[in-house]
């Protein structure tokens, strides 16, 4: 057997400084290589999840509200464009909360695999950074799936349309830092799906301007959108797309909230990942 | 002279109130097969995490190839090989994704670990598996594959807690011949168990431990040797007249242990003694003249069975 005879040793073969500086990279490409596993699954949500959209709201709804309103058309555009930026950023979001919520449940509780990758020279912090990478590579291509069903159903308007790619990817990533840091911090998962998909999820894609503008709700409603990176997502986009009206000043708090959401998300998830595994 | 590759002083490790490792003292050398025996919950599996450096102790010193996994956790983690309890393996990819990605986390070279699968997959015999979904392996070869995965870096340490836990004898046999070659080799291997057979089979040295605390330390036959007698009698009289025998038997030997199915008389000569049982017309239900081994040490220490 090769094997017994031609053992060289890891001190002659481990370089632990070049894991120190790309471990990250290798618990992504591990993390790529098992959502490729569902390449078609994944690729067929991204696409029927924007075609039945697009249908049903964009062009059944869209038709009615367009015929209604008039050449005034909702904040001065067609429903249709008024409607994509936030289509876009709900499409990220969901996305990239389940490229970081569920593979971080199955790498701490149901398979354990964090603790087999944490018994490498990997750390928990390049565990939880490389988990997050992978979810920001699924939400990338899914949106620019998305962005194209989109375009094939002549729901892009105007030319600056593909501006809200990047403020979705951008809403996407920041929520799924966050869960992710939830999702580490969790030990009993079973009653967090019904709450995140019931309580959290389901308000967030209703009540965040995602449909009609965030001020035509009650006052007393008008907060779920204030802490919803759906909300702040949608204005950046639609201020991108079509001229949206908003102040500097809240452009720049749309863009700060999201921001932080994605520090707070990262740096937390980092260091929960960490105590977690070293318990 | 012998390298020093383990060296640990006072090790304790709490979770809360309750503490799993209790000030414990060992050494392990170069190329040496260290085992720690004990049942469930004695300490054994945190002081693995503890020697993998991964879950940090709360005193004493430890020194792993001369480094404290607490400052260098992953300078000491880079030459470990571990098996944990649990396979831990990515269900989602093939026996050779898992060996792939598993050497990627060592930074090893693409082309040095594509090479090195090929050699895994025959030793751990799963060539015919080789791009079978994880989920569809049987327990040995999920087993093996982590012993595989493990040895992907050609590791200086390799460290197995538990490695035939849940397995049939046949997976057991296999995977103690592979242990055993690894040996051969040089690798020095620390291995968790709590069945005793394995202990005698695969450890030159080994601690045993209870709550958290070393109750002797030696070489399998020097434990049987200092902590047991050369045979042991097993008898059985039936459930209810075990207790009642049991004062008579007492006054024949050494030492013996009333265990709820059976009485062990502790005698360096088993046949003489069942001879004397027979002639004292006591007529046990059945009887078994055994050798000791280090299931009659740890009674001995503990009062306890292995598996309980």
């Amino acid at each position: 057997m090769t094997f017994l005879t031609s053992r060289q040793g890891s001190s002659k073969l481990v370089n632990t400084a070049q894991v120190q500086m790309r471990g990250a990279l290798y618990v992504a490409e591990a993390r790529i290589r098992a959502m490729l596993k569902w390449f078609w699954m994944i690729i067929a949500i991204a696409v029927a999840n924007p075609a039945l959209y697009l249908i049903s709201v964009g062009i059944g709804l869209g038709g009615l509200i367009d015929k209604n309103v008039g050449s005034a058309g909702i904040d001065g555009v067609k429903y249709l464009t008024f409607l994509a930026p936030a289509l876009l950023a709900q499409a990220a979001i969901q996305n990239a909360m389940d490229e970081t919520v569920f593979p971080t449940l199955e790498g701490f509780k149901w398979y354990k695999v964090f603790y087999s990758m944490n018994s490498t020279p990997l750390s928990g912090g390049q565990i939880s950074l490389g988990v997050f990478l992978a979810a920001l590579f699924r939400t990338v291509y899914t949106v620019l799936l998305y962005f194209l069903v989109m375009w094939l159903f002549g729901a892009l308007e105007s030319p600056k349309a593909w501006l809200a790619i990047p403020t979705a990817i951008f809403a996407g990533v920041s929520f799924g830092a966050l869960m992710q840091a939830v999702a580490a911090k969790l030990e009993n998962e079973n009653i967090f799906f019904t709450v995140l998909g019931r309580f959290i999820m389901m308000p967030l894609f209703l009540f965040s301007g995602t449909f009609f503008p965030l001020t035509s709700m009650p006052f007393f409603l008008q907060w779920i959108g204030w802490i919803s990176p759906l909300w702040h997502a949608t204005e950046l986009g639609r201020f991108l797309t079509y001229g949206h009206e908003v102040s500097a000043s809240m452009v720049l708090v749309h863009f700060s909230i999201l921001t932080v959401m994605l520090v707070v998300g990262l740096v937390l998830s980092a260091r929960i990942f960490t105590r977690r595994l070293a318990k | 002279m012998s390298e020093l590759l383990i060296s640990a002083r006072g090790l304790t490790k709490k979770f809360g109130d309750f503490v799993a490792v209790n000030g414990i003292d060992f050494d392990v050398q170069k190329g040496e097969s260290f085992g720690l025996l004990g049942p469930n919950g004695a300490g054994k599996s945190t002081t693995m995490r503890i020697i993998g450096a991964t879950s940090q102790r709360d005193s004493g010193t430890i020194t792993i190839l001369g480094k404290d996994p607490e400052k260098n956790g992953p300078q000491i983690r880079a030459h470990l090989g571990v098996v944990p309890q649990q396979d831990s393996l990515d269900m989602h990819l093939t026996v050779v994704e898992n060996l792939y990605i598993y050497g990627r986390y060592f930074g090893l070279p693409r082309k040095f670990v594509k090479g090195k699968i090929e050699e895994l997959l025959s030793f751990a015999q799963l060539e015919e598996k080789r791009d079978a979904k994880v989920e569809t392996l049987s327990g040995g070869m999920k087993r093996r594959l982590t012993i595989a995965r493990a040895l992907v870096s050609e590791p200086e340490i390799l460290m197995l807690d538990e490695p035939t836990t849940g397995l049939d004898p046949q997976a057991r046999h296999i995977l103690w011949d592979r242990l055993f070659r690894l040996k051969e080799q040089g690798v020095t291997l620390v291995i968790t168990t709590h069945f005793m057979d394995e202990a005698e089979q695969l450890c030159d040295r080994l601690i045993v431990m209870d709550k958290g605390n070393i109750m002797a330390e030696g070489s399998p036959a020097s434990l049987i040797k200092d902590y047991s007698t050369k045979e042991v009698l097993e008898v059985r009289f039936g459930s209810d007249r075990n207790q009642e025998v049991a004062n008579k038997l007492r006054s024949m030997c050494e030492r013996t242990e009333e265990l709820p199915d059976r009485i062990l008389m502790y005698s360096d000569d088993g046949e003489a003694l069942l001879e004397q049982i027979y002639s004292a017309e006591l007529h046990p239900k059945t009887s078994l003249v055994r050798r000791s081994s280090l299931e009659d040490v740890f009674l001995r220490l503990t009062g306890r069975t292995l598996i309980e």
